[in-house]
């Protein structure tokens, strides 16, 4: 096999991994959009909230202590405590149920039945609002995030692909951080399939989404399918967080990984949980191999706009995506 | 009492059909229009053109542009930054490539050629709505910065990848470059604003504009009635994008002078001018300039308040900022979803029978 062909199917590996990587965070999309009709722009500041709060709560930060020393003048910053991991994701895990709360609270609440493009936009709202709450709490400056997921290229696979091309080929890198966040993703893909289609909330989660009044006269709350819907979206953000926030450090660009996310969806369809894994993955092997074969001679960095592209040009033939619900129209 | 249309008759067509059929409505206008032409251009002064008064003025314009989209036709852009930068970047080649060209023309070039880019990105609305759409401007926007990054013709292979305005003279008094005055600049987008404000309010009352509203109500049923969809959303999309390239244009030759397009045309300038649109008031051309004031002079306010006279720390405030619009944009819809605009309509209700409520 030429090295070429070799170098190919490299970068359709990483394509892959990086692919997993973007449906994890389509996957909290989804979850919302299924059970609330709700497209949460804040997906991918939740996340950045999420691997924040974690970085905090694992060094002992003290929350809000640029802005308390401002204020007061005192000289806060850490408690001093380093808690562990577990702990630290669990506690999270609790902020972001309590984050969930607040949203169905104090905005969803007095947004039922309003048309779906203004509940977007308060997403929006939503979303400016936690990025300077998790800015104000924590800090805005890179931060390291360490839950002891392994890291770095897999020698193994490099060794055992070796053989594979010519003297020059070394075997397949690839990242055992993408490795690990492969199998989390299907875990928690499983997971929540499993969630949806064989427990008793999981059930009533569909019925809200399948037809809130009904759902609502078969004694169903409202609230509480939403608040949990909020609270597993968090969830994934919390696991989304964690695995960027390992892969390039808790900073500001990982909420901007829920725009990655978007042309996902349109993909797979905003209502298919499958659906936003397959799109992920045709979005992370396109874009590589995209800038792969064209990158060079268009002057590089395309993927930044190479999965719009590809998204729209697929909306215009498919407007549901690959596995979403056919989109009909009652007047 | 302070408002008030009793008394006030038309007994022409003409009349009862104008920009401003209520005569303190019309005198109010010529009044705000005296002022800004022929007093402020006096006081104003470099800190007052660059902090407040110019990118209100350009912001106005986008805002104009996006309100026709979003608030009459009910199609939502996430690409206004885009299309201000086609504009920018337009502006730019036509103000190197013909030196001698007026600036007006250059600038309404620019606008010209951001309308067949809309246009073209229009076209998927065609066939998608609602925040599918959303997405699929998104596309535009990444695009469209990549492209002005990245393909260095437009440019013109300068070694930073910036553009610069050069110094362009109107009848004789530079209007843009390091060199123009305040007032210059001020009015030069003055001019704009005024134009593009009237052009908007009489498009939008107009056959065009109630075709986009029937489409923005319920397009199926304006389908059913004999709007033509194509001809309407595409219109919205070339007129909006249209006053948007203008806006860019402004914002890159006369206002800032030198742009590097990844960091002034991101996407945060798309939710930027968005924000002023939810806020202002969609479907008004009063809350365009509303919303464009607010979202300019709120950085201003809180910086004075929380730099100047609290004495915090720049980056905290800068935060502080974020929490403030996230919060305003949540509140505004879901307490008055028609923003500052339908906030003026109620207290001019008010005013008709104030003291007197009854």
């Amino acid at each position: 096999m030429s090295d070429q062909f070799l170098y190919a199917i490299e970068v359709t590996l990483n394509g892959l991994m990086a692919g997993v990587l973007y449906a994890l965070v389509a996957l909290g999309f989804v979850l919302i959009y299924k059970a609330s009709g709700i497209f949460n722009y804040a997906q991918g500041v939740m996340a950045l909230f999420a691997a924040m709060t974690l970085v905090g709560i694992m060094d002992g930060q003290v929350p809000f202590s640029h802005l308390i020393n401002a204020t007061f003048g005192t000289k806060v910053h850490h408690f001093g405590w380093h808690v562990p991991a577990l702990a630290a994701i669990a506690l999270t895990v609790g902020v972001m149920v309590a984050l969930a709360w607040m949203v169905q609270r104090f905005v969803m609440r007095h947004l039922v039945n309003q048309e779906p493009i203004i509940l977007f936009m308060a997403t929006i709202g939503l979303a400016y609002f936690l990025e300077g709450v998790s800015d104000l709490m924590w800090g805005s400056e890179i931060k390291k995030l360490d839950v002891g997921l392994p890291q770095g290229g897999s020698r193994w696979v490099e060794d055992a692909t070796a053989f594979l091309g010519s003297e020059n080929f070394y075997g397949f890198f690839i990242d055992k951080l993408d490795m690990v966040a492969t199998v989390v993703a299907v875990l928690l893909v499983i997971a929540l399939m499993l969630f949806s289609n064989y427990t008793k909330q999981g059930r009533a989660m569909r019925a809200v989404a399948d037809d809130h009044q009904a759902a609502l006269s078969v004694g169903i709350s409202l609230n509480f399918i939403w608040i949990l819907v909020w609270s597993v979206a968090g969830f994934v953000a919390l696991v989304a967080g964690i695995v960027w926030g390992t892969k390039s450090g808790v900073q500001f660009s990982l909420s901007l990984i829920a725009l990655k996310a978007l042309p996902v969806l349109m993909l797979g369809g905003f209502t298919s949980i499958p659906g936003a894994i397959v799109g992920g993955l045709i979005i992370g092997v396109g874009e590589k191999l995209f800038e792969f074969t064209f990158g060079a001679m268009m002057g590089g960095a395309t993927e930044n706009w190479f999965a719009y592209v590809l998204a729209l040009v697929f909306l215009v033939f498919r407007p549901q995506g690959l596995f979403g619900e056919k989109i009909i129209e009652r007047v | 009492m302070f408002y008030r249309e009793a008394g006030d008759f038309s007994t022409t067509y003409p009349e009862d059909s104008q920009t401003f059929p209520i005569r303190f409505d019309r005198y109010r206008y010529y009044v705000v229009l005296a002022f800004a032409f022929l007093v402020v251009p006096f006081i104003i002064n470099d800190y007052w053109a660059n902090a407040i008064l110019l990118p209100f003025l350009i912001y106005a314009i986008a805002a104009i542009g996006l309100n026709i989209l979003t608030g009459y036709c009910g199609q939502v852009s996430l690409g206004t930054g885009g299309f201000m930068a086609v504009g920018a970047y337009a502006c730019y080649k036509f103000m190197t490539a013909f030196p001698d060209l007026s600036m007006f023309i250059n600038v309404i070039l620019a606008g010209l050629v951001t309308a067949i880019v809309g246009v073209l990105f229009g076209l998927p609305s065609l066939r998608i709505k609602g925040f599918y759409l959303a997405v699929a401007t998104l596309a535009a926007q990444f695009f469209l910065v990549w492209l002005f990054n990245r393909v260095p013709w437009f440019y013109n292979y300068s070694a930073s990848g910036q553009i610069n305005a050069p110094e362009r003279a109107e009848f004789g008094i530079l209007v843009t470059g390091p060199n123009a005055s305040a007032w210059a600049t001020y009015l030069f987008c003055l001019i704009f604003v005024t134009i593009s404000a009237l052009i908007a309010r009489n498009l939008t009352r107009g056959s065009i504009g109630r075709s986009w509203m029937a489409i923005r109500d319920m397009d199926i049923a304006a389908e059913i009635i004999g709007v033509n969809p194509l001809k309407a959303k595409l219109s919205a999309f070339a007129v909006s994008s249209f006053f948007i390239g203008i806006s860019g244009a402004l914002f890159f030759a006369v206002y800032l002078g030198a742009v590097e397009v990844g960091e002034v045309f991101g996407i945060t300038k798309s939710f930027l001018v968005l924000f002023m649109v939810i806020i202002g008031g969609l479907g008004s051309v009063f809350g365009s300039f509303a919303g464009a004031a607010f979202m300019v002079l709120l950085p201003v306010l809180l910086k004075v308040v929380g730099v100047d006279m609290l004495g915090m720390p720049t980056d905290i405030v800068a935060h502080l900022q974020l929490v403030v619009v996230g919060a305003l944009i949540i509140m505004f819809l879901i307490m008055e979803p028609h923003g500052l605009a339908q906030l003026w309509r109620l207290a001019k209700e008010k005013l008709r029978l104030w003291p007197f409520p009854h």
